[in-house]
């Protein structure tokens, strides 16, 4: 039998969390040494199945590993990754390291820290890598918990109120979700959670069946990207949470919701979606305008960047909704590319609120000249968020409104609004915090040190590096896409 | 001519490299070596490839970037006669802005990221010139607008430089997003971003007409915010807080003429498109008149230069909407050069009185002859003096109007010759003439390294229109290598009569206002008060814009804000404290009646209980005559019934 590749990249992290509990409290750079080990031999792992993978190969999972798990109700433990997921689990397990990094700035409750911080990475990843729906959900509750704990225990002053609006919010969109598994488990024959049992049996699925089915799946999901008007746990979530947290929450949690949608929803239910893109495409749009005009309105960076996201992922649901092999490729991409550049961002506010403990926009000016390198990377990256060609925001755009176009035109136009006000509201926002004159308040704050360029750095260089050439990440997934693209648009 | 054309781009982004990651440890001077090193690299490969161009060694190459689908897109480099003319117009200006600015820039904090951001500048234009489709031209489009941003609001500390780089990123922005808009439009319909493959279905009349017209409108949306036509030209006059020789490369020479390159580019689009050219016609010759117009009254010498500028792209895209690529482009190519060497001669003399302020000089022609003459000649340049440059392109341009005829395109054309004389020849007089002013006293004439490059633009300024000379050579148009179906390339002896009269004209009433002083202009301007109210005021664009447009998205953004605070969130955390409350109320429901109830029926059964635990008394003899009592009373009954 082959290695285990995604056992071995899954449960590391959980070695890990053991291997801390073990671990003396008062130990404090014992624990941080391991959690950056284990993270970064899950990197490793991960690199290395990337090594391995085949991009050519369509309509087979790779890496396989098939186990019974509970024969009696047709449950397996059946993981693989294709060429939707690949992207993704890199990016986990790429920012899994960088912000375990980050997570030297956590002074209080290292221990405790680490080990709920390990078990939220091998919750994230078994997500990405499950093909069994059980296992599936399974996955998508175990990185509930610790996120619970880890923005309610570490996080800002109204830590509590955002935890419990998080972890409420997301188990109603899971619960409902849950009853969209059993009725798939129900209705299929003979009964089974396995996505890909699922997709072949999807003919025989009612398209009502589909239609609802898909609206269970969705809130679930919904909650997750987050879909306007769903998005408001996010701000708050954002806010509160501990900079590493903020990290992992956009760059991987929110990724599941588009990841759910393109490997349950579409496949397993086509007519579902097709009677649903028209919704999905519109959504999007919102999303992108009024996310965009909403962090212009904001006070605190934290929250603009929570709200920006809520902007890019709408180019997510408008790609995804358009279903051409450009428009997927858009969404998808997008969601790699937002996970990068916005990780870098929330690492670099936090930067910056270790320093100075505030985050209120308007309590900084002319901030360029006193720390100029922390400037230079924070307008690299807001301008890479706003789409500047060249760096990795803008081709997963353009490929999201390119696909978009054929199939929603007046959505791609209107969506060019938001494009103009995140421009906007970034260089407003560097306008205001880096440009101007010194304030006295700020003469002595220390310039970015050499741990924080080395959680930001490899993010900047990924972003030249795919803004240059997309190819490192487009040939992972375009065969899939396109796939998948000729399934849905069969089936239309 | 590929390896060519990539050294021309590689070559600057290499000095980006280098003066960004080690221009503050390198120190001035040295960290400008590289950065011009670099420019003087791609000079001479530019120089290599129009010569390659002009003698047929150009050609179309494409090299797939990635593929989404079973699509490829492919980036490449389109090598024509036209783009080697444009690379070795930015190349040259480039390079000697490049040695200006090392005199220029001595002294400044930040000398290397200087160099390194004029370097970006460059790499992003020549890679835009030379792209050879719609998506990498676009790409290059961003980043010289990047670039602009961060030039523009080089000296951040002030906060008129760190304003004006933020309103021209997003001023063009707008007409960004409509040239992508554009180019979607363009790949949904055929597939590609390749101008070639593009231009030859468009001819060949593949795509519906209304189709056409709505890419090109959509393309030159693009090319009125990079352009600075109206109504989008309100960023251009702000740009010029950034330092000089950046104005002249910038914002005067390149990057603002992106957008008539991207149109004559364009051209074949253009011509099938019915309408389109006309609203280019209309917004130039609108631009042109009304930018002029506005440069009358400017005191600050960048300014005039500004909307000189604004007006001057404005007649290039009269020009190509009048059916004239040439003209256009011959204009655009003569412009960079004076127009550029304007610049630094503003440069210079602001560099030697530490003022933009007109009324603060007076007098600098003798302390400063080099410049003095250099900027004379260039204005003489354009004014459309022969027999320098702009002669000869603004010539063509009249030609061309006059060819396509419309009263209103005319009068435009025309009267912009007449304001153009009159505002530069002011400049001249007020700057240069007279008696020095409280700035001018100590000025010098600016260093070597400053004077030289101007001198070599001053050449290219006089010369450069000699390609355009009827009979002698044989015209831009053969240079750039343009189809000229059936333009007439010869002087219209009426047209350049009448412009070099009103030129004459203009200049003659700036000498007579300015120099003689015949009429006080004081009084002039009290006379016509509203009139230089409006022109003061820029005939109200930006107080327009900035309350519908800045202050009306920020309220509409704060209201949005609002409703996502109260509304959204509000409809959560509402939904949320009715559920508290509802589960209170379930509590107390429980508690009170469903455990009441329990409770209820416990206590009755104990109070059944407590009562009826008197009856069992434990003694026989009791439940006896209990018995006895209920048989008699049972007998009483059944007796009383029957």
């Amino acid at each position: 039998m082959a290695f285990p590749i995604l056992t071995a990249t899954v449960f590391t992290p959980v070695v890990g969390m053991l291997v801390v509990l073990l671990l003396p409290e008062r130990w404090v750079t014992g624990i941080r040494a391991v959690g950056v080990a284990f993270t970064a031999v899950t990197l490793g792992f991960s690199a290395w199945a990337l090594a391995v993978f085949d991009p050519s190969i369509t309509g087979a999972m790779q890496f396989e590993e098939l186990h019974r798990w509970i024969p009696s109700v047709n449950i397996f433990y059946h993981l693989g990754v294709d060429g939707l997921s690949m992207p993704l689990l890199i990016l986990t397990t790429l920012l899994s390291l960088l912000a375990a990094i980050a997570s030297f700035s956590i002074k209080e409750r290292v221990k405790e820290y680490y080990a709920l911080y390990l078990l939220l990475v091998a919750g994230m990843l078994g997500v990405f890598v499950s093909l069994d729906l059980f296992l599936f959900y399974v996955f998508w509750e175990v990185m509930l918990v610790p996120m619970y704990f880890l923005i309610g225990m570490w996080g800002g002053e109204r830590r509590e109120y955002a935890a419990i609006k998080f972890f409420l919010y997301t188990l109603l969109g899971s619960v409902i979700m849950l009853l969209g598994i059993l009725a798939l488990y129900f209705t299929a024959q003979p009964h089974t959670f396995d996505m890909l049992e699922l997709m072949r049996q999807q003919g025989t699925f009612l398209r009502t069946f589909q239609i609802v089915v898909f609206l269970a799946f969705f809130v679930g999901f919904a909650i997750k990207v987050p879909v306007f008007p769903f998005h408001t746990w996010l701000p708050d979530a954002h806010v509160e949470a501990p900079t590493a947290i903020s990290v992992l929450l956009a760059g991987v949690l929110l990724k599941m919701g588009g990841y759910g949608l393109l490997r349950v929803s579409f496949p397993i239910l086509p007519q579902g979606a097709h009677w649903f893109a028209w919704p999905l495409a519109i959504l999007g749009v919102i999303n992108i305008v009024y996310g965009s005009l909403v962090a212009m309105a904001q006070k605190d960076l934290k929250k603009l960047i929570a709200y920006s996201s809520v902007a890019h992922m709408g180019f997510v649901l408008l790609g995804a909704a358009a279903m051409t092999p450009t428009g997927l490729n858009g969404a998808v991409m997008q969601m790699v590319c937002h996970g990068i550049i916005t990780g870098a961002l929330f690492l670099l506010v936090g930067v910056l609120y270790d320093r100075a403990h505030v985050r209120e926009i308007d309590a900084f000016s002319g901030l360029a000249v006193r720390v100029p390198v922390y400037f230079g990377i924070m307008s690299f990256t807001m301008f890479a968020s706003l789409g500047l060609p060249g760096l990795a925001g803008f081709v997963p755009e353009f490929l999201s409104l390119a696909g978009a176009f054929p199939v929603f035109p007046v959505l791609v136009i209107i969506s060019g609004v938001g494009i103009v006000i995140t421009a906007a509201y970034f260089l407003w926002t560097i306008r205001r915090m880096f440009l101007g004159k010194l304030m006295p308040r700020w003469e002595n704050l220390p310039d970015i040190n050499f741990r924080e360029l080395v959680t930001v750095v490899p993010l900047m260089v990924l972003m030249v590096l795919i803004g240059v050439y997309p190819s490192i990440i487009i040939k992972l997934m375009n065969p899939a896409l396109t796939e998948l693209s000729r399934f849905m648009t069969a089936l239309k | 001519m590929v390896w060519l054309a990539s050294i021309i781009i590689i070559a600057p982004l290499l000095g980006f490299l280098i003066a960004i990651l080690w221009g503050k440890r390198m120190g001035e001077p040295k960290a400008a070596i590289a950065p011009v090193a670099a420019l003087g690299v791609s000079f001479g490969a530019a120089i290599a490839l129009f010569a390659g161009t002009l003698l047929g060694y150009g050609g179309d190459f494409s090299y797939t970037w990635f593929r989404v689908g079973d699509f490829a897109l492919q980036v490449g480099f389109l090598l024509d006669r036209f783009a080697g003319v444009m690379a070795l117009v930015v190349a040259t200006v480039s390079f000697m802005i490049h040695i200006y600015s090392t005199g220029y820039m001595a002294g400044d904090k930040l000398y290397g990221r200087y160099f390194a951001y004029l370097n970006l500048f460059s790499a992003a234009m020549l890679g835009l010139v030379l792209a050879n489709n719609f998506l990498q031209a676009f790409i290059f489009w961003e980043l010289v607008g990047l670039t602009s941003y961060l030039l523009i609001g080089f000296w951040f500390e002030k906060p008129e430089a760190a304003n004006a780089g933020m309103k021209a990123f997003i001023t063009t922005r707008l007409g960004d997003v409509g040239l992508l808009v554009g180019i979607i439009l363009i790949f949904t319909l055929t597939g590609t971003f390749h101008f070639g493959t593009i231009f030859g279905l468009i001819e060949y009349g593949a795509l519906a007409p209304a189709m056409v017209t709505a890419i090109a409108i959509l393309i030159f949306a693009g090319a009125v915010g990079k352009s600075a036509q109206i109504p989008l030209h309100v960023w251009l006059p702000d740009a010029m807080e950034g330092p000089t020789p950046v104005s002249a490369l910038i914002h005067a020479a390149t990057m603002v003429a992106a957008g008539v390159y991207l149109v004559a580019r364009s051209f074949p689009i253009f011509v099938a498109a019915a309408g389109a050219s006309e609203v280019v016609a209309y917004v130039g010759a609108t631009t042109a008149l009304m930018a002029a117009t506005i440069a009358v009254v400017q005191i600050d010498i960048k300014r005039v230069l500004a909307y000189s500028t604004i007006s001057q792209l404005g007649y290039m895209m009269l020009a190509l909407g009048c059916g004239s690529q040439a003209a256009g482009i011959f204009h655009l190519y003569t412009h960079a050069f004076f127009k550029a060497l304007l610049f630094l001669g503003a440069g210079a003399v602001i560099h030697a009185c530490h003022t933009n302020d007109m009324r603060e000089m007076g007098g600098l022609g003798r302390r400063m002859k080099w410049t003095a003459a250099t900027f004379i000649l260039a204005a003489l340049a354009l004014a459309g003096v022969p027999p320098f440059s702009g002669f000869f392109s603004k010539d063509e341009i009249l030609v061309a109007v006059v060819d396509h005829g419309g009263w209103y395109l005319a009068f435009a054309a025309f009267f912009t010759v007449f304001l153009t004389a009159f505002y530069m020849f002011r400049a001249i007089f007020i700057t240069f003439g007279g008696k020095a002013g409280e700035k001018a006293e100590r000025a010098r004439e600016a260093p070597w390294n400053m004077l030289g490059p101007m001198v070599f633009l001053c050449v290219f300024a006089v010369v450069a229109g000699w390609i355009g000379i009827p009979g002698v050579t044989k015209g831009f148009a053969w240079l750039a290598g343009f189809d000229v179906h059936g333009e007439h390339y010869g002087i219209n002896v009426g047209a350049a009569g009448a412009s070099l009269a009103l030129a004459a004209g203009g200049i003659g009433l700036a000498w007579a206002l300015y120099r003689l002083k015949v009429y006080p202009v004081e009084k002039i301007y009290r006379t016509f008060r509203p009139v230089a109210v409006v022109l003061e005021r820029k005939y109200f664009f930006d107080d327009v814009y900035g309350f519908l447009f800045v202050k009306g998205t920020v309220f509409f953004a704060r209201l949005w804000g609002l409703f996502d605070n109260y509304v959204i969130d509000g409809a959560v955390n509402g939904t949320a404290r009715l559920t508290v409350l509802l589960s209170k109320f379930k509590g107390w429901f429980d508690l009170a009646v469903v455990d009441g109830a329990v409770n209820f029926t416990g206590w009755i059964t104990q109070a059944f209980g407590k009562t009826f635990r008197r009856v069992q008394t434990g003694y026989v003899q009791e439940y006896l005559i209990v018995l006895v009592c209920g048989v008699i009373a049972i007998l009483v009954a059944v007796l009383v019934i029957l």
